[in-house]
């Protein structure tokens, strides 16, 4: 990116305390237009406070974070989602009695206009738009190669077709910044370079900037153009993945581990 | 000088039912993660016990007190019976199945006596028989003090139950990590019925120091009480064994001094309101910690 | 709108009008003589019931939380419509429009006093929210009793006779519709998300408490509907009447009816409040029969007798008449109404 530009996401010394404990402390990232960057650190580090931070599930207790130049500091969390940051969960939260393309639809509601008259006495601008929005929700679901499922309740789709259908979801708000945590955990190598693809496609054909959480090393290396550690809250190292992976302090704090 | 006394007695008497019965809330709220709407309604079966029983009593040359005996009997009974039929079965269905099973049982109950017992309120015999005292110039009746007395020293022996054996122990772990306290060898089933079973206890207790003060049982009397009775558990911090009593205390106080100070039809209100305002700013109660949901 | 929505539409509607002219040819050729009346009587409760069930259903089924409290919207519709049109009594307004009124005073009366009581109070959830809307509900009733214009807890009486069968039967007809469409829109939708997962329907960009508001603020709304029917039924009553007792009835309806389903919120109201009434001789034991309905329903069937099934007229004649499509085709375009 260039120095001009202004950065898609900027978070400048995000701290966050719970009780005594800084969960995290003096977070620094830049992503620019189209930036891949990974998030990753030992279990526990503080990389779902961090997202949690930057959605508004939290507020942070010192620092900021801006989107596209707008501070979103202070915001609730459907308004981040709104200014564009969308997330997908850990631990898969999908509406599970719904089926996936109403699971899309909902995402899709905040830029949905029929009024509350127009829904009771079904005019026509009810059935235009919601017609648009099945078409719209159908073409997202492509993406993550599910529209076949459009009608299955979303409870009863495998692992990761579930996780799957919580990338459409998030596309679905039109973010310009996603989110995703740990999205390969518990997949098959088969099912995490179908992901891969995924999330390449969505970056390229949507524009958009991505931070991931992962724990499988290999991914993370393989797409990430940057990436950032932490450990106990605190940033311990940032840059490409070969600068990451020949970094005695992550080596020790984090891969060293694994050697162990 | 004297009205406040007599109305400081009063609440604290007032407030130590409202904490016996606060406690068997908590209890099972601690445990269960459930509103045992049926509570309240064991102290009307306790109150109903004392009105069948403590003429008997009296019959045999007994004190009619020795009847609380037979209604904590009768509550213990009731109360692990409800637990084992009704709400053991729908543990693990959530908390939706559960909060509507209580609330049936506590409909049950309550039309069971209705049925029994039939719709019109019962006197019950005079169960302490004491003369009034004077306390800083304020003619209190002995009975208050007695029944804040036995309320204070149950709630005493109960907070050292707790503490101190080993059973009571159990029943303080299993409500922190209840697949821990398995590991470690505690039988959650069992320790659940226990407290069923203390929790009914203390509403039978509860029910003898009501009726003394107000001689009267309804089928509808635990309903109420009852909700009022959790109120003080959740303003205490639900869960939360001191919580209760402090909770209990409190409201039993607070009503009271509205009934003689403020305004006498609204006191009820009064308490409603203040459940709300806790509930708004402090959800988990005075004693309670702030835990939020783990995203 | 699509053709088969269409014919949809006709069908429902004929299908209301022949139940209409059913029951009014029962109530009008006179075959039960002096018991007609009676029996209107029964009719017009179910009616207020099933505005009520279905009303509460919209939050236990719909947003999936509690109420415990929906009688104490009933007795502000209730109390509001009675002021209303004592007030109007000595003027000369046809009855009818007096009737409408009522009905849309009652409405917003409950419908305020909803978002009063929402906006503070629906960040809670689950036993929380169901014993705040107790404390709020026995908060109306001590101040219905207390104030003077409400009778001053003595009876409210010579509340004018408004509520005939057959008005009542069209106003609840499009009450259930109302609330039957907003729960299929993109309202209902968005609050069936929230009952599903508030966290993740906030990150999919959802105001959750404003949804949640909403829906509280129309429940309340119909609530008072009903109650502004039931005091110009009864015409005189008194606010014990909508005590906590009240309010577990219509939730022990919503319960045995099906979480979430219409159909049975309507059936069960229906039957559940003219069954007592059919067999007088066992009224006492109607609650004692409900409570005991209520465990076994929890125990053995959970969702309720009718679950989150919906009756569909369309769907019932096409397999009447085996003009049925394949069952997928029809599952998919009744999906696509959703």
């Amino acid at each position: 990116m260039s120095k001009t530009e202004v950065p898609v996401l900027q978070a400048s010394h995000l701290g966050i305390q719970f009780g005594g404990l800084k969960a995290v402390d003096d977070f620094n990232l830049e992503i620019g237009q189209s930036e891949l960057v990974g998030l990753i650190g030992p279990n526990g580090a503080g990389k779902t406070t961090v997202f949690n931070l930057l959605t508004g599930v939290y507020q942070p207790t010192e620092g900021a974070y801006y989107l596209c130049g707008d501070k979103m500091t202070g915001k609730k969390t459907h308004q981040v989602v709104d200014a564009g940051i969308a997330r997908t969960f850990q631990n898969i939260r999908l509406f599970k009695k719904m089926t996936v393309l109403e699971n899309v639809k909902i995402a899709m509601n905040k830029d949905m206009k029929y009024s509350m008259l127009s829904a009771l006495f079904r005019t026509k601008a009810y059935w235009e738009e919601e017609r648009a929005t099945d078409a719209q929700a159908l073409k997202l679901l492509e993406i993550v190669h599910l529209a076949d499922k459009a009608d299955y309740v979303a409870e009863n789709l495998p692992y990761g077709e579930q996780r799957r259908l919580e990338i459409a979801r998030a596309l679905a708000t039109g973010m310009k910044l996603l989110l995703l945590d740990e999205p390969a955990a518990g997949m098959n190598p088969t099912e995490t370079a179908e992901l891969l693809d995924i999330i390449n496609h969505i970056r390229d054909s949507f524009g958009i900037s991505v931070l991931l959480i992962e724990h499988d090393m290999s991914l993370v290396m393989k797409i990430c153009e940057r990436i950032q550690v932490i450990d106990y809250g605190v940033t311990i190292a940032c840059g490409t993945p070969e600068e990451i992976a020949n970094n005695p302090k992550v080596i020790e704090a984090y891969l060293g581990k694994d050697e162990e | 000088m004297s009205i406040f006394v007599q109305s400081i007695i009063n609440g604290l008497n007032q407030g130590a039912i409202y904490a016996l019965i606060a406690l068997g809330y908590t209890m099972v709220y601690g445990i269960l993660r459930m509103i045992n709407f049926a509570h309240g309604d064991f102290i009307m079966v306790g109150a109903y016990t004392m009105f069948y029983t403590a003429p008997l009593m009296i019959n045999y040359g007994m004190p009619p007190w020795m009847a609380v005996f037979l209604a904590v009997a009768a509550c213990t009974v009731v109360g692990v019976l409800v637990e084992r039929i009704a709400y053991k079965p729908v543990r693990h269905s959530g908390s939706m199945s559960a909060l509507i099973t209580a609330l049936a049982m506590s409909l049950f109950l309550e039309n069971l006596a209705m049925v029994l017992f039939g719709g019109n309120p019962k006197t019950v015999t005079k169960i302490f028989d004491l003369p009034m005292v004077e306390i800083l110039g304020a003619k209190i009746q002995m009975k208050y003090l007695l029944t804040l007395g036995i309320g204070l020293a149950i709630m005493v022996a109960l907070t050292m139950f707790v503490r101190m054996t080993k059973l009571g122990k159990a029943m303080r772990a299993v409500p922190q990590d209840r697949e821990a306290a398995t590991i470690v060898g505690i039988n959650v089933d069992r320790i659940i019925t226990v407290t069923f079973a203390i929790g009914s206890a203390l509403a039978a207790v509860a029910a003898m120091m009501y009726c003394s003060t107000y001689p009267r049982c309804t089928t509808d009397m635990g309903s109420m009480m009852g909700i009022k009775a959790f109120i003080a558990a959740v303003l205490g911090g639900i869960g939360i064994i001191p919580g209760a009593m402090l909770g209990g205390l409190i409201v039993g106080v607070i009503e009271i001094f509205v009934k003689v100070y403020l305004a006498p039809g609204w006191y009820e209100a009064i308490t409603y309101g203040i459940l709300i305002i806790v509930l708004l700013i402090k959800p988990s109660g005075i004693l309670g910690k702030n835990a939020g949901e783990k995203v | 709108m699509p053709k088969r929505i269409k014919k949809a539409y006709v069908i429902n509607v004929i299908g209301l009008l022949l139940l209409f002219a059913g029951l009014y040819c029962f109530f009008e050729t006179g075959i039960f003589g002096t018991r007609t009346d009676y029996f209107k009587g029964i009719a017009t409760t179910a009616c207020y019931t099933i505005i009520m069930v279905t009303s509460l259903n919209l939050l236990v089924g719909v947003m999936g939380e509690f109420s415990l409290g929906h009688a104490g919207f009933m007795s502000v519709g209730a109390y509001a419509s009675a002021i209303l049109t004592n007030s109007l009594a000595e003027k000369d307004v046809p009855v009818f429009v007096m009737f409408l009124c009522a009905l849309l005073v009652g409405g917003i009366a409950a419908a305020v006093t909803g978002v009063l009581v929402g906006i503070p109070t629906l960040k809670l959830r689950g036993d929380y929210l169901a014993i705040v809307t107790v404390a709020f509900a026995e908060i109306i009733r001590v101040a219905f009793t207390n104030f003077e214009i409400t009778g001053g807890g003595r009876t409210m009486s010579g509340i004018t006779k408004l509520s005939n069968f057959y008005w009542v039967f069209w106003v609840t007809v499009v009450c259930v519709t109302i609330m039957y469409m907003f729960i299929r829109s993109r309202f209902g939708r968005t609050v069936k998300a929230i009952r599903e997962d508030y966290i993740a329907a906030s990150a999919s960009g959802v105001n959750v408490t404003f949804y949640k508001v909403m829906t509280f603020t129309i429940s309340a709304f119909f609530a008072g509907i009903a109650g502004a029917i039931y005091a110009h039924y009864m015409t005189a009553m008194i606010p014990t009447s909508f005590n906590f007792m009240y309010s577990a009835e219509f939730l022990t309806e919503v319960i045995i009816g099906g979480t979430g389903s219409m159909t049975g919120s309507v059936i069960g109201a229906a039957f559940l409040s003219a069954l007592p009434e059919a067999m007088r001789a066992f009224a006492r034991y109607r609650m004692l029969g409900y409570s005991i309905v209520l465990v076994l329903i929890m125990i053995f069937r959970p969702g309720g007798i009718f679950g989150t099934w919906e009756f569909s007229l369309t769907r019932a004649l096409e397999r009447l008449t085996g003009h049925g499509r394949t069952e997928t085709g029809a599952g998919a375009a009744g999906k696509g109404a959703q």
